[in-house]
């Protein structure tokens, strides 16, 4: 789950971290008083769970309080890669002398937090990493101990060659680390984090990813979900306990088990056909799931065809063959519905599914196949 | 031969009472794993009853279950709030190899998780996995048993159901299978690809190896460099999420691609350069390794 730059920075502040102020609003006229309570000059950022804010122009100085209301007239409703921005983040404009990047993720290699820094910041940091790969100082941290002091200095004198700017900065990585772990970030990051002419070292921008699995512990971290910036189907599926992404294509699949479903799709490409969706019913034998993941594929207008692939293994057939019957007597289904189930259950599934008029393949080639040629 | 365990294997089963662990507990049973003894706190001192009225006795900890017992494996059914602590425990408890099927465990749980048991000496396989087993002598996980039947080729795979879709049309062919190991699809696991290819390596029975990859991570690009550096027997490969779009978790927590990195085209492509015939659909993989086989 991404969080929003201001409730990735309202985090850090309660770290105790140095972030420059800022406060969210949803109208021209509240960004107007904002503006004026900020002196007039404010940059204007639109919040949207999306890279490349900025080249978009979703992201905009301004040098008084009307400039600030015309640009969040702009920026608010704007599309930024299919999301619509609905709030502003304003703050004041600092005066900048140098720009760093620091960020921290879960390493896979390593199995442990990873501390990325630059003297480089402000810019993509993958660009930098490309670019001038140097530039990038790298440390692993043992979870056991956490960030140890010298290490969070090593880091910051990365940063900066001035005592007293390196010194605040250490400071800074330390409270980014806390915020991580204790947030249960999979990933953390300032870019950039700027040193000022008077010689403060603050954040100006901030971005969180919360480990999903973390969730469920973390109930304030929860509810900074944001229920604007994820689809009908999105939520429906995770309230569901499915994993779904959608997809732009026509044959609706749902699939037992992640690699299956990938499986599933790209068969259903080498076939000829687009996918509509990846969808993960999972392990378990639950009828509901079923019937939820139908509802899910059936209303995306584009569906021509839903294909289901089983492979029935803690999952049984039968389970998967109940939910399809009872779904299609739950909803109007105004579609085909090809099945491939095979393994556990699998020959009574097959006669609860002939009962209610549907047959099942057993070849995943076939009925793959068989859902491309319906999908047109 | 087999990979990492064997008939002697003495297995300990974390969460031995719960619904997935009694009813898989049952299964291993079922198919000859020497499940020794069980853990639930709270309900040490009492029996589980397996299949054919054979007991397990149960313990409040895997240092009693090990003291007991003399288990020297486990397999892990706790739920993700619980099961970084219990591998742990069993890492502690002297346990030389961990079977962790939960899914969905907090990723800053499992580094400490995996660092404790790297300290102690301890594999981990998975978590997010569906285990492994030896044809015709144990299974340590959920692995169907009747879809396996011993034979020569390895098999490794990040994904749970499109192994037995793999294993399926092996067995359907007659090509049997010394080990089959599912590795997980987290992003942090204990046994990489690159493990499992030397354990094979080791192992004189093991003729091909088919590994089973997907989108996210560098795993199968390390390992196909590492096969075409150090192995004399064929690979055959296949990788799921050709049409994955970049940036979205397929399911697997460990299955996105980052950027442009951990495409399926930049690891078949890795594949193909190590000399590993990659399928390009499961049905394929089987053919393909009759093939290298000779067959």
């Amino acid at each position: 789950m991404n969080l929003h730059e201001y409730q990735a920075k309202e985090l850090f502040r309660s770290a105790g971290m140095a972030v420059n102020p800022g406060e969210v609003a949803g109208t021209p006229e509240a960004v107007r008083t904002l503006a004026e309570g900020f002196g007039g000059r404010v940059v204007v950022k639109a919040q949207v769970h999306s890279g490349g804010r900025g080249k978009a122009g979703g992201v905009r100085l301004a040098g008084s309080p009307d400039e600030a209301a015309a640009h969040a007239a702009a920026i608010l409703g704007m599309e930024i890669s299919g999301l619509t921005v609905e709030r502003v983040l304003v703050s004041p404009i600092e005066d900048i002398a140098s720009e760093a990047y620091v960020g921290v993720l879960v390493d896979r290699e390593g199995q442990c937090p990873l501390f990325m820094v630059s003297a480089e910041g402000g810019i993509d940091i993958e660009e930098v990493a490309a670019t001038n790969p140097e530039a990038i100082h790298r440390l692993r941290v043992d979870p056991r101990y956490g960030l140890m002091p010298h290490q969070a200095y090593w880091l910051a004198t990365r940063l900066f060659d001035d005592p007293r700017r390196a010194r605040q900065a250490a400071r800074v990585i330390s409270q980014l680390y806390n915020a991580f772990v204790n947030s249960g970030a999979s990933m953390a990051e300032i870019n950039p984090l700027i040193s000022t002419a008077g010689g403060e070292v603050k954040a100006i921008d901030a971005k969180v990813s919360i480990d999903d699995n973390e969730l469920f512990r973390r109930p304030g971290v929860a509810e900074l979900r944001d229920p604007g910036s994820e689809s009908g189907a999105d939520a429906q599926a995770r309230e569901a306990g499915l994993s779904f992404v959608k997809l732009d294509g026509n044959v609706g699949c749902c699939v037992n088990g992640a690699g299956l479903a990938m499986a599933t799709m790209d068969l259903v490409k080498y076939y000829g056909g687009e996918p509509a969706n990846f969808l993960d019913i999972g392990g378990s034998s639950n009828p509901d799931k079923v019937v939820a993941a139908i509802e899910i594929i059936t209303s995306d207008p584009s569906v021509e065809v839903i294909l289901f692939n089983i492979f029935g293994g803690i999952t049984r057939c039968d389970d998967v063959a109940r939910g399809i019957v009872e779904a299609t007597g739950r909803i109007d289904i105004d579609v085909p519905i090809v099945i491939r189930l095979t393994g556990t259950n699998e020959d009574l599934a097959r006669t609860i599914l002939a009962d209610a008029g549907f047959a099942a393949g057993t070849s995943m080639d076939e009925v793959v196949q068989e859902a491309v040629r319906l999908a047109g | 031969m087999s990979i990492y365990v064997d008939e002697n294997t003495r297995v300990v089963v974390q969460g031995i009472t719960g619904r997935d662990g009694s009813f898989h507990t049952r299964q291993m049973m079922a198919y000859g794993t020497r499940v020794v003894s069980g853990v639930t706190p709270g309900k040490g001192g009492r029996d589980f009853e397996g299949p054919d009225g054979g007991a397990v006795p149960v313990f409040d900890t895997v240092a009693e279950a090990v003291g007991e017992t003399g288990a020297d494996a486990s397999v892990i059914y706790v739920p993700p709030a619980f099961a970084a602590s219990a591998i742990m425990e069993a890492a502690d408890a002297g346990v030389s190899f961990i079977v962790c099927v939960t899914e969905g465990i907090p990723v800053l749980d499992m580094t400490r998780a995996h660092a404790l048991a790297r300290d102690r000496g301890c594999r981990v396989l998975g978590p997010n996995c569906p285990g492994i087993i030896c044809p015709g002598k144990t299974t340590l996980g959920i692995i169907p048993g009747r879809m396996v039947i011993p034979g020569p080729v390895g098999l490794i795979s990040r994904s749970g159901t499109l192994t037995y879709e793999a294993v399926h049309h092996l067995t359907r062919d007659g090509l049997g299978q010394t080990t089959c190991v599912g590795i997980g699809g987290d992003p942090l696991i204990g046994t990489s690809f690159v493990d499992c290819l030397a354990a094979f390596a080791e192992d004189p029975d093991t003729e091909a190896i088919v590994m089973i990859g997907e989108i996210g991570g560098t795993a199968e690009q390390e390992a196909a460099a590492w096969a075409s550096a150090n192995l004399s027997i064929p690979v055959v490969g296949f990788i799921a999420g050709r049409t994955a779009p970049p940036g979205k978790r397929m399911g697997h927590a460990g299955a996105i691609i980052s950027g442009s990195s951990g495409t399926a085209a930049e690891k078949t492509k890795a594949f193909e350069d190590n000399g590993i015939k990659v399928a390009e659909r499961p049905a394929e993989i089987s053919s393909l390794v009759a093939e290298a086989l000779g067959g």
